[in-house]
């Protein structure tokens, strides 16, 4: 099988897979094979279990408060705060560049 | 262009939605040229003589916060303002290990909203995860349900003063696609000056339903109206405080133009919108801005705008992170919502804590806006323009039915100091019902001195203005002060009228020899001796007799 990427396309810069080398497309495409063996299986008429909870009741809470009121504890876990606030880089940070993902993958198996 | 694209084509399958009606304020759009509409043939290129002028296309997409005492999926508090990161859960902040407990209260606020506007309550619904990466948004996902909401189907019935004098209630209705349970985000507040962001969670979390309409509506005034109808029934029902400038009710409109009976235009996305007025004023302006680009060539951008107030204008908004692949998927820590049509329908020995049952809620459903006004127009025998007026105005109603409760007068004649001269002056100075410093009572009073003659209709103006400036005198006060009472006194009205008739011997005669229009010339000197104050069925009376 073959795949065409975009060269910008959002989810490839999301995901942790390298498309870029040959190694990381056949990696790809025998993972996709091992999933089309669900086609083997006769679905019709039978709803997707999308979690391992359906057989279970959605427990339904009361409306009173009990949570909330450890800001402080919070705060303890971010790096930079002010006054009670999280700080955070200015607007969105963006997906890394293609460049630096090279260097982020460099020691991953795939 | 994968988000936006499955919403184009969304639209695109709905075109034979779209009415072909054309919009009667024309005004509003430059005509080109006035030839018969062709809706059978092939859309034609957009030139400029083309036949029909561009028509605004209009969707709302409504967020509105729950009313509930907790967030959707935790136990911290909601509240409006609070010290920040005060009212965050360790599931709120997204810790690992945390997983989210569904509020009761937001299920019931949800189908009963769908209720209300007559919705398909879904018996079972589900859960996803909407992923995008922004600081406000701990999880990196938000839960919504994009593939089954809770209710669907539904249409809410608006209207609005229209036609040449807006003096018409024009009716008009907008379908509901859907209405889904998701969580809020927090807040970002933005430092510029040293280049970071500070994030408070306070609101992430917190319930919100999402009310996705149709594009049934065509201009900002509709798009006003219908969303003023809205905020009345959450209010009503108590499930959505529908405060716009505090941000329990927010809307994004979605814009775009076309050719009656053509494919719908390329839509932009107007945000940052804090009040019904604005609403109204951004989408016109963003109508007229993409009717003025297809015109000159121009391509409109499928982009989100954001109304800055001050302008009046639309203007691009920063960016957040270009195209968004959401990667919905399912949340997997929660199984279907399950709500129960009825108590028949309750599988045994479920506690009662866990199941909602769709007809319990039905029953408990308040009177709603549109009931609200048929009940007055019953029981007072007003139009229906009065009463969507009391009804629209926060407070006017209560007023209304309190005057009416201390008054002998019949309602019809009642309602006029209702709408036009309290409701005028309350809107001249741009003041709420509550702040009105004429009560009831005081107008009460008023209308009894107008109706058991003690002065005339104009007067009562004159009082009421009086008591507007005074802010507490009585009626009565201000009509001995400034003697403003009709003079009764026959004796009093002869000896002006032997006046005016002894001085003015030709028009005594003219009234004799049958000129009745001279009596008039007559009463009205009367009038200006008495300023004005004399009964006029008086005066009339003994002049008549007087010349004979």
């Amino acid at each position: 099988m073959f795949f065409f990427f975009y060269t910008d396309c959002p989810l490839e810069r999301l995901a942790l897979v390298d498309f870029r080398t040959k190694q990381g497309l056949e990696c790809l495409e025998k993972a996709i094979r091992f999933a089309d063996q669900l086609h083997v299986v006769d679905t019709t008429g039978i709803e997707p279990m999308d979690s391992v909870l359906e057989d279970r009741a959605l427990y339904l809470r009361e409306d009173t408060a009990v949570d909330g009121g450890c800001a402080e504890e919070l705060l303890k876990l971010s790096r930079k705060t002010v006054e009670e606030y999280f700080v955070v880089p200015p607007g969105n940070i963006p997906l890394p560049k293609k460049e630096e993902r090279s260097s982020m993958l460099k020691h991953s198996e795939l | 262009m994968a988000a936006s694209r499955v919403t184009a084509n969304e639209i695109f399958l709905n075109i034979k939605q779209i009415p072909t009606r054309y919009p009667k304020a024309l005004c509003l759009f430059r005509q080109i040229s006035t030839s018969r509409p062709h809706y059978d043939q092939q859309p034609e290129p957009k030139s400029k003589s083309a036949s029909q002028p561009l028509v605004g296309v209009v969707g709302l997409e409504i967020h509105a916060q729950i009313n509930s005492n907790t967030k959707l999926f935790s136990g911290s508090p909601v509240r409006f303002s609070a010290p920040p990161n005060s009212l965050v859960s360790f599931f709120d902040a997204s810790l690992p290990g945390t997983l989210p407990m569904l509020n009761r209260r937001c299920v019931e606020a949800a189908v009963m909203t769908g209720l209300a506007l007559n919705c398909t309550i879904n018996k079972k619904s589900y859960f996803d995860r909407k992923h995008y990466f922004y600081a406000d948004l701990p999880a990196g996902y938000q839960i919504t349900q994009q593939r089954r909401p809770i209710a669907v189907d539904g249409v809410l019935t608006y209207s609005y003063f229209g036609g040449k004098k807006r003096s018409q209630m024009i009716r008009k209705s907008v379908q509901i696609k859907q209405i889904q349970l998701e969580q809020d985000s927090g807040k970002s507040l933005h430092d510029d000056d040293r280049s970071q962001t500070l994030i408070d969670l306070n609101r992430a979390g917190v319930g919100l339903m999402e009310l996705v309409m149709e594009p049934d509506m065509k201009s900002g005034e509709e798009a006003a109206a219908a969303v003023r109808e809205l905020q009345l029934i959450l209010q009503a029902l108590g499930t959505c405080q529908g405060n716009m400038s505090e941000g329990q009710l927010r809307v994004d409109a979605n814009v775009s133009v076309h050719r009656p009976g053509e494919p719908l235009g390329i839509r932009t996305e107007v945000k940052n919108i804090n009040s019904i007025r604005y609403l109204a004023r951004a989408i016109d302006y963003e109508i007229l801005r993409q009717i003025d680009a297809v015109q000159s060539g121009r391509a409109v951008q499928n982009e989100t705008r954001a109304y800055d107030s001050k302008s009046g204008e639309t203007v691009p908004m920063r960016e957040k992170e270009g195209l968004q692949d959401y990667r919905f998927m399912p949340e997997p820590n929660l199984p279907a919502l399950i709500v129960y049509e009825d108590n028949a329908s309750l599988p045994t020995g479920i506690d009662p804590s866990q199941a909602v049952v769709v007809q319990k809620i039905k029953d408990r459903l308040p009177e709603l806006p549109g009931v609200k006004r048929d009940r007055l127009v019953q029981t007072y025998g007003i139009l229906p323009e009065h009463s969507f007026t009391l009804v629209n105005e926060d407070g006017l109603m209560e007023y209304f039915e309190t005057l009416m409760k201390t008054t002998q007068r019949e309602p019809r004649k009642v309602i006029g100091w209702v709408t036009n001269e309290l409701l005028g002056h309350l809107k001249q100075r741009d003041m709420s019902v509550s702040q009105s410093p004429i009560s009831p009572a005081h107008l009460a009073e008023l209308l009894k001195l107008q109706e058991t003659g003690r002065i005339s209709s104009s007067a009562a103006k004159q009082v009421f203005q009086e008591m507007w400036r005074s802010g507490g005198k009585t009626a009565w006060q201000i009509v001995q002060e400034q003697e403003l009472g009709l003079v009764h006194d026959s004796a009093q009205l002869h000896s002006i009228c032997q006046k005016v008739v002894d001085s003015h011997p030709d028009e005594v005669h003219a009234v004799r020899n049958g000129n009745k229009k001279v009596l008039n010339k007559l009463i009205g000197l009367v009038q200006k001796e008495t300023k004005g104050r004399a009964d006029p069925v008086l005066v009339k009376e003994i002049l008549q007799q007087m010349t004979q």
